[in-house]
């Protein structure tokens, strides 16, 4: 039972949320530490792929692309971890709320897949997984955060 | 009777051929959105589907184009349509560039 579906569409249309409260937990404590960052450490490294260039090769262009979208885009990202925080805790997601949901896991995916230079092969069992070693706690929530958002995806597009 | 303004607003705005990159209409801008190893495929395809309206078979081809080719044109036209749709992929984290179609 450890690895039943957490999300599945409800008959009444909404999204049903079947998370045990240490999931509920971890998840909501998750868009606290992606907000810090990008208040503390806007350079970081990891955050890169939240804010790809439009124009790769114009640098001239980007800066102009930067100066006028940039402070949007981040209040999308921000808003997409406010709806996860403040809905952790409930059943049940509108389908809006599903959406926000969908990009704020995006979001964390992409800064600990990024820290964690993740790559598509997959990873082999010969790793020994040293449970004490805080890369293995990471790729765990990496591929959690993994497991929600396929479901979640499955979800809405049922 | 007209409650117009008696001043009538003349367009303002002056084409400077040779300087204005969106002023040359027969090169549409393309969005190209490129392969990266943690977007999920389904999460790729059901971003197609959602910004684009494409049918699920389309988005999925496109999505299939990213991953095996490592780059597909995913939307064109203007430059703000094209800044507009690099924003939208960019909003929900996937890997989008726009250039001028050669």
């Amino acid at each position: 039972m450890l690895w039943k579906r957490r999300i599945t569409r409800a008959r009444n249309g909404d999204i049903r949320l079947r998370l045990p409260d240490e999931e509920r937990e971890l998840l909501g404590g998750l868009p606290g530490q992606l907000r810090a960052l990008l208040r503390d450490d806007p350079d970081d490294p990891a955050l890169r792929r939240l804010f790809p260039p439009a124009y790769s090769e114009h640098p001239q262009n980007e800066s102009e692309y930067r100066r006028l979208m940039g402070d949007e885009l981040m209040e999308r990202h921000l808003s997409a971890l406010a709806v996860l925080e403040e809905t952790v805790r409930t059943d049940h997601l509108t389908d809006e709320q599903a959406h926000r949901w969908l990009a704020a896991l995006n979001d964390l995916r992409l800064v600990l897949g990024t820290r964690l230079d993740v790559s598509e092969e997959p990873i082999g069992d010969d790793v020994a997984a040293d449970p004490d070693d805080p890369e293995v706690a990471a790729l765990g929530l990496y591929h959690y955060l993994s497991w929600l958002q396929e479901q979640l995806v499955e979800a809405l597009s049922s | 009777m007209s409650l117009a303004p008696a001043e009538v607003e003349v367009e303002a705005e002056v084409d400077e051929p040779g300087t204005d990159e969106a002023a040359v209409p027969d090169r549409p801008w393309v969005v190209i959105v490129w392969n990266d190893p943690i977007n999920l495929m389904s999460y790729v395809a059901f971003v197609f589907q959602k910004l684009f309206g494409y049918s699920k078979e389309k988005a999925h081809k496109l999505m299939l184009d990213v991953h095996h080719k490592g780059k597909a044109v995913v939307s064109s036209g203007t430059r703000e349509r094209a800044e507009l749709d690099v924003f939208r992929l960019h909003e929900h984290g996937l890997w989008a560039t726009m250039q001028h179609d050669t």
